[in-house]
């Protein structure tokens, strides 16, 4: 068989979102039942890579890619996810597609049920064959059978624990005849160890059909054990692929996060030793798909703080569940005193402010103009910008002051916009977070969370961003804690930087250190 | 050639940008009424008299559209819901005439007892929709039919006395329709009337209204009123920003409940009668029509849009009935405001803009 | 994930789920001794009554299962409905053919009204509901239009005694006398003095077994699947926006022909009101038998009809009884219809917003877990 053309090549693979290069020159073979771990850092282009394979529409409504992909030697190009379904290949993807209210039989079979023809089918057409019960219960229990990992079929997916879900969706490709190619994203995510640990057993004994898989994870000792070859991924490029037997996790986390330049502060200062000011205990939050497990973590007074790790593993819960914005429990005390949770106005009266992640969500009003969305928090939690009227009976919303207030902060901050009243969905994203910004700034905070402030917006923009925060924190003293994932910019504003992994903090060190030891640490527990 | 395409192109494309966003339909319905007004002196009908007939529309009207604001403002949708203020409202009225009280006091202390009801009852429903964020429209509309169907019994029920509102002999219960000449009728409408010809301006009803709207303006510009106004624009901003969503929402359903009580008191002092009963069924979809008629969208609604949709939609609904009787002798206007009121709500909830939240 | 609920829980549950139904029975239980009607006049009644609903109310089933709520778009198939009687007394086709033709012309008229409705509930996903019921609003106005302007003028119709004095435009009341019952009285028999409408039974059994089927054909598990997540079912390669289009036509067919059969139970037809309470009614009467806006069963339907309906029997004479006064007792079932209408939406989007609580807790209680 490996004489043959190998069943999947890509060959110089290139694709750019609006002049972004995300992926540069991807090269990469696979052959029949082979199993070929893929890992690298959020944003290192691992899921636009598996779009591009599996013909997902986002590719070709952002102009295609360049490259070729060949199976069996032939090279193909997926208009829709369906046509790569025809040419066998399958993917699982990180959320479940799968009806709720369906036993794991009908969502196996999902729009694939097996039928028996009746007479009002011969007249009303094929949508009125019944379905064939029988039938579909035997092709739901062979694909499970083939998986390896044994699931109740009759059982409806709302009862199922997590794992089954998974499960219910690999059987799914699984029950696929001309399944050839199998791409598993992040499938441990959701597991126990047992489970997991039977997921690799299936994986395995896929490979044995001839059944090739590509299974993306953080969790690197799975892909040791199960995998034939290691592809690391970093910005865009495929850094390593060697055989799983050569290597080792030191080595695959080196190659992950580390660079070749190693960015460095030009005006590192020394680690303040002041005392605490925000002591975090025990912190859990409801953020989906972003769940805090248990957090302790104090902050120092006047210090940038960076909080990293890999994409879903609690990062963003910090912030949020702190300023009230999901479901929080356990105890986070600010400047000695106890900070009730779940409430936002609270943390803001404390002085507390938020720069949130979700920009369009949660951060602006993009119906409004610059004005309302700078003037509104400080406004409403401390008074500014208003006058009173008739002895104070009333406060009139002073536009004089809002106008004036604005244009200080587009000039201090450069935001782009043709005047302040202009609205704020109409602004860039670079400019649209520059107005987060000056949110948060005109509440002249004690203590600053901002979450991803880079996320999404071109280099200019960043720099210009991570400047003002830098400058926020040593002129006005102001405590910063940032939380982004990618790891050289927390390096290049922050004192130290704590790792979150699995929910939890899994190290805090200075950001001096080099990046494979937080890269160690973001793989440490992950789940 | 070439070159006044060149210049054409983005004219063009201009004036097609500002026909979307003023929305087909709100053209159609404009110029049908403009075509009504230059039909309308040629089948015999006075023009200044067909002027009045479309003042006086507005000024009944025109406080049960301003009810909406609030609301649409909080993100609470449109006020489906308006019979709860109305119910306030007509509790106001027949207790104010069965108390004794007669001419402007009459209206006055209606608007009084109104309040305390259409605070409570803003409440309940406030309350309510505070349950069910996302639901509100089909919700607001069904808690809006309960509560007239429930004092549909109540009329029937609750012991009034005075002639000229309960059934006189049986001595139980409202009539269904009785005339308020004796009481507040024509208050507003007739102070400060000025005629001209055949022209009258109920200025009286005007300036009420005109007060009214301006509160409403004032409050947009306060504190509270940009907090209600940050709600409905992105509820979790306005959270964020450390603002009490709930408090704010429960609040523009008070506005919004004791002004369509206002509205109803408004109305009848205009219509010269009190409708119980079933009338208050019918009094919600005209009012949120004439809103979205005036350019409101489901979170966005201004006093302009108010005062726009008004006129339009009063204006078709008074000037059909004339132009189409002076015509062709047929009277279309209940068909005609049957087919517009709803098919503009229909427009409204089938735009995707509108639904980006 | 959940513990072992003990007997109290499991019984509070059935309450909390089936409240409204457990209320109307009490409300019933009440009313009875006070009315004191005999039992077989109130048999008699409830199984008129069950043959004339039941079968509009079976036409609501399908648009629940693919998801779109409360059907209160089933008032188009109604004016479809009325619109061919009319049709079929100006050509004075009487009884079963009378009544079979109607149900023939009614179902292009219904398809294409359903079509529309459909196309239009499909640009408002997520509020199907208010959509809905503000196209049947939309709806009667283009019925009056028609029914009282066109016919008579541009639309042929041959006797004037349907039409208004006037000379076009038909009456508000149109005589079915000779479709009454037709249906009906074939094949009825009696039981105990309780009249059976065997036939009107049988086609409404008839009917509940073409639904069973049909949940069990390929397009029925489709509607399922959209009704419960459309981007999964998309994403699965079922065409989303057509099925649930087919499920708005179907629906609204089934009401035109289930509102041939009530009228003809009727036996009169009150031109440009009969439609416009029927959705209404219907619903209150479905929800009464324990559905929700995203549930519903054959048994929901008839378990409601009897429900519901002995309501109806009961409450003019009960409220005549208990206040003297007979018109409290028509707005008492008025405001009950609008009240559990109310109710069930209500339920509808608290158990949705509460699904999505409730991680929180079970987060904490894992870190206590934790700690021992």
């Amino acid at each position: 068989m490996s004489n043959q053309a190998p069943l999947l090549e890509l060959k110089n693979i290139k694709k750019d979102f609006f002049g972004n290069q995300v992926l540069e020159d991807i090269n990469l073979t696979l052959r029949e039942g082979e199993v070929l771990g893929l890992v690298g850092e959020n944003g290192a282009g691992k899921s636009t890579l598996m779009k591009i394979l599996f013909g997902m529409n986002e590719i070709r409504e952002t102009g295609g890619y360049g490259g070729d992909i060949l199976l069996c030697g032939e090279k193909v190009s997926f208009a829709t996810p369906f046509e790569a379904l025809e040419h066998g290949i399958g993917m699982v993807h990180q959320e479940f597609s799968l009806i709720p209210g369906f036993t794991a039989t009908e969502n196996i079979l999902l729009n694939r049920e097996p039928q028996k023809k009746s007479v009002l089918s011969e007249v009303f057409g094929e949508r009125l064959n019944t379905l064939d019960r029988h039938e579909m219960d035997e092709r739901a229990e062979n694909a499970i059978e083939k998986m390896g990992v044994h699931i109740d079929g009759n059982m409806v997916i709302s009862d199922m624990p997590v794992g089954h879900k998974q499960f219910t969706e690999i059987a799914r490709e699984l029950s696929k005849e001309q399944l050839r190619l199998l791409i598993l994203d992040e499938p441990t995510a959701v597991l126990t160890e047992q489970e997991a640990e039977a997921l690799l057993d299936s994986i395995r004994g896929m490979s044995a059909r001839g059944i090739a898989v590509i299974f993306i994870t953080h969790r690197l000792q799975e892909i040791l054990n199960v995998c034939d070859k290691v592809v690391v991924m970093r910005d865009g490029c495929i850094v390593k692929d060697v055989p799983a037997k050569e290597t080792s996790i030191p080595e695959i986390t080196r190659w992950m996060v580390g660079r070749s330049v190693n960015t460095t502060q030009e005006d590192a200062r020394p680690i303040p030793e002041t005392k605490t000011i925000l002591s975090i205990e025990r912190l859990w939050v409801d953020m989906p798909g972003e769940t805090v497990r248990d957090v302790n973590l104090e902050v120092r007074e006047g210090e940038i703080l960076g909080i990293g790790g890999l994409a879903g593993q609690g990062k963003l819960g910090i912030p949020n569940g702190i300023m009230g914005l999901y479901d929080a429990g356990g105890k986070v005390t600010f400047e000695g005193k106890e900070i009730p949770l779940n409430s936002p106005r609270k943390c803001l009266d404390a002085n507390l402010a938020f720069v949130s992640e979700d920009r369009r969500g949660v951060g602006l009003l993009l119906d409004e103009s610059l004005e309302w969305n700078i003037s509104f928090p400080a406004m409403q939690i401390q008074g500014k910008y208003l006058k009173p009227l008739l002895g104070g009976l009333v406060h009139w919303r002073d536009e004089a002051a809002i106008r004036e207030v604005t244009q200080q902060y587009i000039d201090e901050l450069q935001i782009k916009c043709t005047s302040s009243r202009q609205r704020a969905k109409e602004l860039s994203g670079g400019n649209q977070q520059k107005v987060c910004l000056a949110k948060a700034f005109a509440l002249t905070p004690k203590f600053l969370f901002v979450s991803e402030p880079t996320r999404g917006i071109d280099v200019g923009a960043k720099a210009l961003v991570l400047k003002a925060l830098k400058k926020f924190n040593r002129e006005n003293g102001v405590t910063i804690v940032m939380i982004s994932s990618e790891l050289e910019e927390l390096r290049q504003i922050c004192d130290r930087i704590a790792i979150v992994s699995g929910g939890r903090i899994a190290g805090i060190r200075p950001a001096t250190d080099s990046s494979e030891d937080f890269g160690a640490l973001m793989v440490s527990q992950v789940v | 050639m070439s070159e006044m395409n060149k210049t054409g192109a983005p004219v063009a494309g201009k004036v097609r940008e500002a026909l979307r966003e003023f929305g087909l339909p709100r053209l159609i319905i404009a110029a049908f009424l403009l075509l009504m007004f230059i039909i309308a002196p040629f089948t015999g009908a006075n023009f200044w008299s067909q002027i009045t007939n479309v003042f006086n529309r507005f000024s009944w009207n025109a406080v049960l559209v301003l009810a909406m604001v609030p609301m649409v403002h909080s993100g609470c949708g449109l006020n489906f819901g308006l019979p709860v203020g109305i119910i306030a409202g007509l509790l106001g009225a027949t207790l104010s005439i069965e108390w004794g009280f007669t001419g402007p006091v009459s209206f006055f202390m209606a608007i009084l007892i109104a309040t305390p009801f259409a605070i409570a009852f803003g409440l309940a429903y406030g309350w309510l929709l505070n349950k069910i964020k996302g639901g509100e429209m089909m919700i607001a509309t069904y808690v809006g039919f309960s509560v007239v169907s429930f004092f549909c019994m109540m009329w029937l029920v609750l012991p009034y006395t005075k002639g000229d509102m309960a059934w006189g002999f049986e001595g139980t219960g409202l009539r269904t329709t009785f005339p308020i000449d004796k009481y507040y009728g024509g208050v507003l409408s007739n102070f400060l009337r000025i005629q001209i010809g055949k022209l009258v301006i109920p200025t009286g009803a005007l300036l009420f209204f005109a007060l009214l709207a301006f509160l409403i303006w004032a409050f947009l510009h306060t504190k509270t009123g940009t907090a209600m106004t940050a709600v409905g624009s992105n509820p979790v901003f306005a959270r964020a920003a450390g603002i009490n969503v709930d408090r704010i929402r429960m609040l523009s359903v008070v506005m919004s409940t004791w002004l369509a009580a206002v509205g109803i008191l408004v109305y009848e002092q205009g219509f010269g009668f009190v409708q119980l009963y079933n009338a208050p069924f019918n009094m919600a979809l005209p009012a949120v029509s004439a809103i979205l008629i005036g350019g409101a969208t489901a979170n966005k609604a201004s006093i302009t849009n108010v005062v726009i949709g008004t006129i339009l939609f009063q204006g078709i609904v008074t000037m059909t009935p004339t132009v189409m009787n002076g015509l062709i002798n047929l009277d279309i206007s209940e068909v005609l405001r049957m087919v517009v009121s709803n098919g503009m709500i229909l427009y409204a909830l089938t735009r995707k803009t509108e639904a980006t939240r | 994930m959940n513990g072992k609920k003990t007997s109290g829980q499991k019984l509070l549950g059935f309450l909390g789920a089936n409240s409204v139904p457990i209320m109307f029975i009490i409300i019933i239980a009440f009313c009875i001794p006070v009315v004191g009607f005999s039992p077989t006049f109130l048999l008699n009644e409830i199984v008129t009554r069950l043959s004339r609903n039941a079968f509009l109310i079976l036409s609501l089933l399908i648009p629940i299962m693919a998801g779109m709520g409360l059907n209160f778009g089933m008032t188009l198939g109604a004016m479809a409905a009325e619109i061919a009687l009319i049709f079929v007394t100006d050509w004075q086709i009487w009884g079963i053919p009378g009544m079979v033709l109607a149900m023939i012309l009614s179902v292009p008229l219904s398809a294409l009204l359903g079509l529309l409705c459909g196309k239009i509930l499909n640009a408002a996903k997520g509020r199907e509901m208010i959509t809905s019921y503000i196209i049947s609003f939309f709806m009667n106005g283009m019925y009056q239009l028609v029914v009282l302007y066109m016919m008579g003028s541009i639309i042929p119709i041959l006797h004037n005694n349907i039409k208004l004095p006037r000379g076009y435009g038909v009456r508000s009341s149109v005589d079915l006398t000779h479709i009454r019952k037709c249906l009906d009285n074939l094949l009825a028999v009696n039981v105990a003095g309780v009249r059976i409408p065997l036939l009107t039974i049988l086609i409404i059994a008839a009917m509940c077994l073409v639904i069973v089927w049909f949940r069990r054909t390929k397009l029925g598990q489709d509607m399922r699947a959209v009704g419960q997540d459309m981007e999964v079912a998309r994403a699965a390669g079922i065409d989303v926006e057509r099925t649930r289009l087919i499920s708005i036509v179907i629906s609204t067919v089934l009401a035109g022909i289930g509102m041939v059969i009530y009228l003809q139970n009727m036996g009169d037809m009150a031109t440009y009101s009969s439609h416009s309470q029927i959705g209404m009614f219907c619903i209150a009467a479905l929800l009464v038998g324990g559905a929700s806006v995203d549930k519903a069963s054959i048994g929901n339907v008839f378990l409601g009809v009897i429900l519901f309906h002995t309501m109806f029997i009961l409450a003019p004479s009960a409220g005549a009884k208990i206040t003297g006064n007979e018109v409290i007792g028509e707005y008492f079932r008025v405001f009950v219809s609008y009240g559990v209408i109310t109710i069930a939406l209500v339920m509808y989007e608290t158990k949705k917003r509460r699904e999505k609580a409730g991680i929180g807790q079970q987060l904490a209680a894992a870190q206590k877990e934790g700690d021992k």
